[in-house]
């Protein structure tokens, strides 16, 4: 265990340099520099601006001394806020973020999985059609069509949520929901396929034969077995939630980090695109860990690093 | 082992639970003013600010030795009276005695003559430091050509503060307003550099306080019970919203959670217009398309001439834009004073074309050797993307195939892309945009001038630079308009750009919110607003 932690957090390093490189330079590539605007500046005083940010130093220099930044915590200066860090932006908006992500991972758990473990339990009949119905439009129906449906009826019909903005928990629901809808139905989906297959296999009717009630068969034998495929897919479901709510936060005004991440790239906001980037890649590689850990604690059979046990 | 799942599930809705449980709590809405500013400001320091929405904010919070009042000119603000010399080239501002700091500290000049030179020193990287270029050695110093001691600024004393320009500036006192010339409080700027991005440190001398800001989301306002004219300041409290989005703005207005602004989805005008909740305000802006004169086909006067002609800007502000802008016929808008008190400068120069004249256009593309477009060298027109942008590009593309028998292709690049692009004139017709920077001709006109970093049009016609650098050389109202004319009439007569709309804002506003004023810049004062 302590072997394979270890080489995880080597790998990642090397994930990471990769990233942060492969995104220096790219980001480089791309005409326009955080000060190119529509009222271009007096050669003066873009040299004095560069200046200020070291953005006259040679490319490498910039790169080694922003490596060594890094290594110190510091992802250094906005280009485009004036008096505001990186670290500043990430530590403010990434918490909405996350409050945003994980209560919509919240609701598509809560909803997801009974959906799914119903519908197998009652399959081909109408609990099941109902339940794959609703699913289907959660895949196929993007969020931001949702979103603007839920802003339609919601808040602008029934005036029962704010349209848009962040505070109190009011402000939280019509966005979660949005962002809830397809993990929600993937989720149910995922779950009474592979509920529907754990039921036919041998322990299950052992179960059955010993006499025991078929409350305790489905949800202490059946349900655990089935909801790995869902614990795996948390993960990338988390990491894809956390990072990629962008649209739903533009829709609701809501200041997280996702929004900053986009907004970075048009205003060619170098520091904010590494650091963002920098964060979200550790968050993902963080994650995918994670998921190896509670999977092989889960399902005993699993063990890290290859191979399996008897 | 059995109930690891549930565990997990359990530990998911407990952390998002805990997470939720942290949000604050909001205000009802009272009677207060809800705007919504745009996008999150980059910075309220008014020495570092360029964009339209921090200026919005900065006027509420700072204030100027001049303030633009509601027929946008300059008014006694902090500084009660002033001196100009004869030559127009030194100005003596007293200022009031009773102007305080939103700490209570008494506004001085030499509050005034920090802010300026702290932005114009070098090694401060403020963007708009060329807007103080007009004191005398104010562009050296930025240079680190001169010293800081010998910029025209200087406080006598504390209530006297000396500004020596470069050149007589007839419009100095309408700059004075500009938020680049407003004062910081020097004790505070001077000890910590990031005292406007906490409403803790950020002292103002304007009407109303910050007292709250969540970056992306809103600023909280509060009165400023300091400032020397707080007896007409009716609101105790307002709130900026900061959303980018046109679509979000407006579900926030019909869901009553804003009372104004001024981001409107185009397809939404109608209707709102039907339903009483727009008002259309003038824009000291212009829409047009830039010709790259060192580039074939453009290269030639008489093809500029007609690509200009050839479009039907009545068709454009009527079935595409439809927010209320007007066809524009001639380079500067209208809502600038000419040399005559009361008379504006687009009225006496009029316009220089006929809109949609597409027999004068056809003519002149024979005559450049094209009849009915034939042998034209292939023309692409750039524009940044944008859907308005793009449905504007269509309808022209389709008016020059109509009416001039010419296949331009389209190119839509990244807002960034497309500058670098068009200030290296890489492009041969280019969507372009202009807002004015101070109410006056010029913030038009100098744009074209030979050596301007803003001339992407790649124009230079030495006669042009010679009735510009003459009208920045003097101090009489007439003779400076009379060269403006003149300079104006060349550049249109060469078809340097093909203008298509004077700008207007298209603004959500209730009908509950009074006595704000709007300047033609499009920057609001809120001190005597209210909602009733």
């Amino acid at each position: 265990m302590l072997q394979y932690t270890v080489s995880r957090f080597v790998s990642m390093l090397l994930v990471l340099f990769i990233i942060t490189t492969a995104t220096f330079l790219l980001m480089h590539a791309i005409p326009g520099g955080p000060f190119t605007a529509e009222k271009n500046l007096p050669e003066a005083v873009l040299k004095n601006l560069n200046e200020r940010y070291h953005l006259n130093d040679p490319l490498f220099k910039q790169y080694t001394d922003y490596l060594a930044n890094v290594a110190r915590g510091d992802l250094g200066p906005s280009f485009k806020y004036e008096a505001r860090t990186v670290n500043d932006i990430i530590a403010e908006s990434f918490p909405v973020s996350a409050e945003l992500g994980l209560t919509a991972v919240a609701i598509a758990l809560a909803c997801g999985i009974p959906m799914g473990a119903m519908a197998a339990l009652r399959q081909n009949r109408w609990p099941d059609y109902l339940c794959m119905f609703a699913a289907t439009i959660g895949i196929s129906v993007p969020g931001f069509i949702l979103a603007t449906l839920f802003i339609y009826v919601f808040a602008l019909k029934l005036e029962l949520f704010p349209a848009a903005m962040w505070g109190g928990p009011e402000y939280v629901v019509l966005p979660a929901l949005a962002l809830a809808a397809f993990p929600m139905a993937f989720i149910a989906r995922l779950t009474r396929s592979s509920m529907l297959e754990v039921l036919g296999l041998d322990f299950i009717r052992t179960a059955r034969a010993k006499g025991l009630t078929s409350f305790v068969v489905v949800w202490r034998h059946a349900l655990k077995n089935a909801l790995i495929p869902v614990v795996t897919y948390l993960g990338p479901l988390i990491a894809a939630i956390l990072t990629g709510s962008f649209v739903i936060e533009s829709i609701f005004a809501i200041p997280g980090l996702g929004r900053h991440f986009v907004t970075s790239i048009y205003n060619r906001d170098y520091t904010v695109i590494l650091g963002i980037t920098i964060f979200y890649s550790t968050l993902l590689v963080i994650l995918n860990f994670l998921v190896d850990i509670a999977y092989a604690w889960l399902d005993p059979r699993i063990k890290l690093g290859g191979g399996k046990g008897e | 082992m059995r109930n690891k799942i549930m565990i997990l599930t359990l530990i998911l809705a407990l952390a998002a639970a805990a997470v939720a449980g942290c949000a604050t709590a909001t205000k009802p809405g009272g009677k207060y003013l809800r705007y919504s500013a745009g996008t999150e400001p980059e910075t309220i320091d008014p020495r570092k600010s360029t964009g339209s929405p921090e200026a919005i904010i900065e006027a509420q919070i700072f204030e100027g030795l001049t303030v633009l009042n509601a027929k946008d000119a300059p008014a006694a603000a902090v500084a009660e009276k002033w001196d100009v010399s004869p030559d127009g080239l030194t100005y003596t501002f007293i200022l009031r005695t009773n102007a305080k700091w939103s700490n209570g500290d008494p506004v001085t000049a030499h509050d005034f003559e920090y802010a300026w030179k702290s932005t114009l020193a070098p090694s401060f990287g403020a963007k708009y430091a060329y807007q103080l270029y007009y004191l005398r050695n104010g562009e050296k110093y930025n240079k680190g050509q001169a010293e800081a001691v010998s910029v025209g600024v200087k406080a006598l004393d504390d209530r006297t503060l000396r500004v020596t320009l470069e050149k007589p500036t007839p419009y100095f006192l309408t700059l004075t307003a500009f938020h680049t010339y407003y004062p910081v409080h020097s004790k505070t700027a001077a000890a910590n550099d990031k005292w406007a991005s906490d409403p803790k440190t950020l002292i103002g001398n304007g009407p109303f306080k910050v007292t709250g800001w969540v970056h992306n989301s809103k600023i909280e306002f509060a009165k400023n019970e300091h400032y020397w004219d707080a007896a007409k300041v009716k609101m105790a409290k307002m709130e900026f919203v900061l959303t980018d989005s046109a679509t979000t703005e407006l579900n926030m207005f019909e869901n009553n959670q804003i009372d104004l602004g001024g981001n409107v989805p185009a397809s939404d005008i109608p209707r709102l217009l039907k339903e009483g909740k727009l008002r259309f305000e003038p824009l000291l802006a212009t829409y047009f398309f830039s010709f790259n004169v060192t580039k074939p086909p453009f290269d030639n006067v008489k093809v500029r001439k007609a690509f200009a002609l050839a479009i039907d800007r009545g068709a454009i502000v009527q079935n595409v834009t439809r927010g209320g802008q007007k066809p524009a016929l001639a380079w500067v808008p209208p809502g600038l004073a000419d040399a005559a008190p009361g008379t504006d400068f687009r009225k006496a120069g009029g316009d220089f074309f006929a809109d949609n004249d597409v027999a004068a256009a056809k003519r002149l593309l024979a005559e450049a050797g094209y009849p009915d477009g034939k042998g034209l060298p292939p023309v692409t027109l750039i524009y940044n993307t944008s859907e308005g942008h793009k449905a504007i590009a269509e309808s022209v593309q389709e008016m020059w195939r109509k009416n001039l028998g010419v296949n331009v292709q389209l190119a839509n690049q990244e807002w960034k892309v497309f500058i670098n692009a068009r200030a290296k004139g890489d492009y041969q017709v280019a969507r372009h945009g202009w807002t004015g920077d101070y109410l006056d001709p010029m913030t038009f006109l100098d744009m074209f001038v030979s050596d301007s970093g803003t001339n992407d049009s790649q124009y230079k016609n030495p006669a042009f630079d010679d009735l510009i650098k003459r009208a920045k050389e003097t101090n009489d109202q007439g003779l400076r308009m009379r060269l403006m004319h003149e300079a104006e009439k060349i550049f249109m007569d060469e078809a340097v750009i093909a203008p298509v709309y004077y700008y207007t804002n298209a603004v959500l506003v209730k009908p509950n919110v009074k006595g704000y004023v709007r300047s033609i810049t499009g920057l609001y004062f809120f001190k005597e607003a209210y909602v009733e």
